[in-house]
């Protein structure tokens, strides 16, 4: 196949990846956003707190917007960059994985990203509301957490790697096995190895953090499983001839 | 030895991968492109700042919040 059918599915991997936003977004505005205010009223009640956002003396964005325009400017971004990634995956991975066509390739990738870009960082660094974090550390959390996503990508590269070397001698499914167990072995060293930090204050209400953390993990979740869906969908309509295409009318028309 | 032979008629005919010359301008340009604009949702006016002042961090912080990356 040529580069043209790899631009036709970048460009549908990112389509796929505004619609997993828009998914997303609901998700994140409907069950984050009242953690989120719950978490500024928080700051904000707490005396003299030196952050600004909310109802600081000169607002840059007020809180309203915050919410609407500025949640959904990050995430249907976040789900653009994240379907073109997921998309360039797709296609090194098509046919080199197993005989998996384009929808359940599509699937893996998906859930591959899920676990490498979000679910290993989230369990070492988890996310955290406003209110939550100090200031002067937001380097070197910055720093860790994306270290520790390009380290997961890559550790998730290598265990797919891996699993085709050992497919021919110990056949598909155990080297898928070995593949994933040297994956979770590689993680746990990373877990051990990696400065850990806690910044949540002892009084900081630990049902709103669990909310909010679970919020965020949802939002994920829906983003690369509506990606998965999405994408697998327009990339099996693109590859697949229309005349191998089962045609499901046609038995019942007919 | 080995090659656990699927059947041929397994139902998904098998796929020809994309050739890695093909892929590798589009991943290039794509992925470039994926990474400025993460960065710009993930931690522009963060930890680091091409641009000055905090409208970008207020701008995409709720986001930021809530697709988990550190914000403040």
């Amino acid at each position: 196949m040529n580069t043209l059918s790899v631009r036709a599915l970048l460009v549908r991997g990112m389509l796929a990846g505004l619609a997993a936003g828009v998914a997303a977004l609901l998700v994140a505005y409907f069950l984050g956003e009242s953690r989120v205010d719950a978490a500024i009223a928080l700051e904000e009640h707490a005396a003299g707190g030196h952050h600004d956002h909310g109802g600081g003396e000169e607002e840059l964005v007020s809180r309203a917007l915050q919410a609407t325009g500025g949640l959904a400017t990050g995430v249907l971004v976040f789900g653009v960059a994240i379907g073109g990634i997921a998309a360039i995956a797709f296609c090194v991975a098509l046919g080199r994985i197993g005989r998996f066509g384009p929808r359940a390739t599509a699937a893996f990738v998906a859930l591959g990203g899920l676990i490498a870009v979000y679910v290993v960082p989230f369990l070492k660094y988890p996310a955290n509301p406003p209110a939550v974090g100090d200031g002067d550390t937001i380097g070197k959390r910055t720093a860790l957490f994306f270290l520790l996503v390009l380290l997961s990508v890559l550790l998730a590269v290598g265990a797919v790697l891996l699993g085709r070397r050992l497919a021919p001698r110990l056949g598909n499914w155990n080297a898928t096995v070995a593949a994933g167990a040297a994956f979770l072995l590689a993680v746990t060293l990373a877990y051990v190895f990696l400065p850990s930090y806690n910044e949540v204050g002892p009084d900081f209400p630990g049902q709103l953090l669990w909310q909010f953390r679970l919020a965020t993990l949802a939002v994920q979740a829906v983003l690369w499983t509506v990606f998965g869906l999405v994408f697998g969908a327009l990339a099996e309509r693109l590859l697949t001839p229309e005349s191998a295409r089962p045609r499901p009318a046609e038995t019942v028309a007919a | 030895m080995a090659q656990s032979v699927a059947p041929a008629d397994a139902g998904i005919p098998a796929i020809t991968p994309l050739s890695l010359k093909a892929i590798a301008p589009w991943a290039v340009f794509i992925g470039l492109l994926a990474l400025v604009l993460l960065y710009f949702v993930g931690a522009e006016q963060g930890a680091t700042a091409l641009v000055s002042g905090e409208g970008i961090h207020e701008w995409v912080h709720d986001g930021r919040h809530l697709l988990g990356f550190p914000c403040h």
